[in-house]
């Protein structure tokens, strides 16, 4: 039978693909010095920001797009894309200014942006395309001395913590996406949690990609200093478009002495369609250092959109007793393809890491997971524990698993385990038998199969990342 | 409630049911023995909707509607419950998550109103209490680390949940132990209504010592070839199957 049902259930529509009709102001397609320029200025940026542009343009057009990972990306010619939208009108300073339409549109996705958002007590920094649109909760925040506002705005306001920890863990050499990132990014969040205290609230991003033929280059930086902590959330979807869209993100995370962060993220951007056209080209760069001891960052990621996706949340341990987790579930359907993992680089002494990444392929999908564990030899008593596991739906798509271990010293232990299994026939029946339908058992299955990662969410995010994983693999049955 | 007639059904090409007929009414408990091999737990599986086997021929309706047009679940909604004979392990999904979601299913069925958290489970409670099931297993996965007495016992304990109108019982006596079986005989005792009844399939006749059945018959070669009372299983247990595949043979 199965294949067939499977067949079935796995061609779920994407829910989520509309446009809203707001004016965008768009520079030319194409990229050279004089649009980065243009990108600064229509931002205007001070001198230093701009030469770090110029810097990182220079340095991109002298490197070629990596070709490693387990993808078949189609070229991209990156002078046939728009490297900034912003939304044409000025900034609204209350709700009340923001465009009717694009209130909608959030509406629409469900995000809670007036009287919902207090009561969930999330602070919303709403990015649409490129520039952020509203900033809630900031006052309440900024007693505390948090600071939670557009990168443009740290920009402008708090210039001295931004050239201090910009770049410093993810450098503007890193990767032909991240330097292509450091030339033309257009905007993004900024996070900074003072000495001792503790983030009352999770902080949250919604991104949404709206303009035809438009690059999405955020940039995020999160700084926790000593004894802080703080949760934050990133979670996406994108409406319905033919052209693929291309994103580099860049997320930078620096956790001190006794600091600790947590980063969520549930991406639902457009994968394509049943035959794999169109979708989002996802190639991010996310990394965090554990800069000071005892420090902790957490990276939880629910992944069902795109239809590539090339991301490896990653940490440095560089402080001794710090410690790091990668918790990751990828949907991969139709003909979308993942390449995703982490990097655990153990620089301090009695450093350890956590690895629990849970791959989920049906129709065509490719999914891999790619991971580096590196302990140096200074590194000593480190600990690793990486555990991998694949879930297949059906017959046509495939599973990966690509770990890297690299240990220098000899009191260190790294383990490692994976497994892969197919979705059981007999399970499904039993379901069945029990009155519930064929989608609806897959979605059990699958959430139950996904649930050690989706307990790592915070409670509201959970709801929607399980409803998500049900869409994303269901949709066309009763 | 049920009728079969002339019930044919093949896996892989193979046909394992060759014309089988059988009348269940409200209020009865069916035994179906019979040696092995010989199409038990297919009629199950056909009767379920298990979609391995395949039905050539015959027909089979449930208070007149035909059950082989109805998809697997949409059996459960009417009342159809097996009580599987390796019940299956779901990791990750809870029990209450499980039957709350069956329960629903079941109701919006009936066009109902889904159960309150509180209601489901006080409903839950009660029921666990009926067949003795641990408070503990209810927390856990589904079937996930059970031992086989446990599953068998969490598979009656769904039945209690989902108050079917007709139960088929697929070898519940086989791994048990005698308490356990007598826990499992009285849950399904405890039960049993005029207005709902019991298929119960088995090897033995130990088990019908607990579940005395209306009728016994006798399943071989994929065709009922003897009916009688409870007596004619104390006959089998007694004299095996070889004189009944004699009869038969000498029949044809």
């Amino acid at each position: 039978m199965s294949t067939d049902i499977l067949h079935e259930v796995t061609q779920g529509d994407y829910k989520y693909g509309f446009t809203t009709d707001i004016e965008t102001d768009i520079i030319p397609i194409g990229l050279s010095e004089d649009v980065v320029r243009l990108i600064s200025a229509k931002k205007n940026e001070p001198e230093w920001m701009l030469e770090f542009r110029l810097k990182a343009y220079r340095h991109w057009l002298t490197m070629k797009m990596p070709e490693w990972a387990h993808l078949d990306i189609p070229k991209i010619d990156y002078q046939s894309i728009a490297y900034y939208a912003a939304p044409r009108k000025n900034a609204p300073q209350s709700l009340d200014e923001v465009d009717p339409e694009l209130l909608k549109t959030f509406e629409k996705l469900g995000i809670p942006l007036h009287e919902r958002m207090a009561l969930s007590g999330i602070a919303v920094d709403a990015v649409m395309d490129s520039v952020s649109v509203k900033t809630t909760f900031k006052e309440s925040l900024s007693e505390l001395g948090i600071i939670f506002c557009s990168f443009s705005e740290a920009v402008e306001h708090h210039p001295d913590l931004v050239q201090k920890y910009m770049s410093s863990v993810v450098p503007y050499t890193d990767n032909f996406f991240a330097t292509l990132n450091c030339a033309v990014f257009s905007d993004g969040s900024f996070v900074y949690i003072p000495k001792g205290v503790r983030c009352p609230m999770e902080l949250s991003t919604y991104f949404r990609i709206n303009a035809m033929n438009t690059g999405q280059f955020e940039r995020t930086l999160i700084i926790a200093d000593e004894d802080s902590y703080v949760s934050y959330l990133e979670g996406c979807t994108a409406p319905m478009r033919d052209e693929n869209q291309l994103h580099a993100a860049i997320v930078e995370i620096v956790a001190m002495k006794n600091a600790q962060v947590k980063y969520s993220t549930v991406q639902n951007w457009y994968p394509g369609d049943k035959n794999g056209k169109g979708g989002i080209y996802n190639f991010v760069t996310k990394r965090g250092i554990c800069k000071g001891e005892n420090s902790k960052i957490s990276w939880t990621q629910v992944e069902t959109g795109s239809a590539i996706t090339w991301k490896y949340p990653s940490c440095i341990l560089l402080g001794d007793n710090s410690s790091a987790e990668f918790y990751s579930v990828a949907v991969t359907n139709h003909h979308q393809q993942a390449d995703t993992g982490t990097k655990m680089l153990h620089i301090g002494k009695n450093t350890s890491s956590h690895i629990l990444s849970k791959g989920i392929s049906a129709g065509f999908g490719q999914n891999s997971y790619r991971g580096l564990v590196k302990i140096n030899p200074a590194a000593e008593n480190s600990r690793n524990f990486s555990q991998c596991d694949s879930l297949l739906l059906g017959d046509k798509c495939g599973a990966h698993t690509f770990p890297y271990m690299e240990v220098n010293n000899d009191t260190s232990i790294v383990e490692h385990e994976a497994t892969t299994s197919k979705i059981n026939e007999d399970q499904i029946f039993y379901c069945n038998q029990r009155g519930i339908s064929t989608e609806d058992a897959v979605g059990l299955i699958v959430n139950g199969y996904a649930k050690e990662v989706l307990n790592q969410l915070p409670m509201e995010f959970a709801v929607e990342a399980q409803k998500l994983l049900q869409i994303t693999l269901e949709g066309s049955v009763g | 409630m049920l009728e079969i007639k002339n019930l044919h059904a093949n896996i892989n090409g193979k046909e394992i049911l060759k014309g089988l007929d059988l009348v269940v009414r409200p209020g009865e408990i069916h035994a179906i023995m019979g040696p092995n091999g010989a199409g038990k737990s297919t009629l199950a599986s056909v009767l379920t909707g298990n979609q391995t086997f395949e039905v050539t021929k015959g027909e089979v309706t449930f208070y007149g509607k035909n059950l082989l047009e109805l998809t697997p679940e949409d059996r459960s909604r009417e009342g159809i419950f097996l009580s599987f004979q390796y019940p299956v392990e779901i990791p990750g999904v809870s029990m209450v998550n499980f039957m709350r979601t069956a329960l629903n299913e079941h109701r919006k069925y009936k066009n109902m109103e889904p159960l309150s958290a509180t209601d489901f489970l006080r409903i839950m409670r009660e029921k666990k209490t009926l067949v003795e099931m641990d408070n503990k297993l209810a927390n856990r996965s589904v079937n996930e680390g059970f031992s086989g007495g446990e599953k068998k016992r969490n598979e009656i304990f769904q039945m209690a949940m989902l108050e079917p109108r007709l139960a088929i019982l697929d070898e519940t006596d086989s791994g048990l132990d005698i308490d356990a079986l007598r826990i499992v005989a009285n849950g399904v005792n405890k039960l049993k209504r005029p207005d709902n009844a019991s298929i119960v399939i088995t090897h033995y006749q130990r088990l019908l010592e607990y579940i005395v059945p209306d009728f016994v018959h006798v399943l071989y070669d994929g065709r009922i070839v003897k009916t009688g009372g409870k007596e004619l299983a104390l006959e089998l247990e007694d004299k095996g199957y070889d004189w009944i595949k004699k009869e038969v043979e000498e029949n044809i």
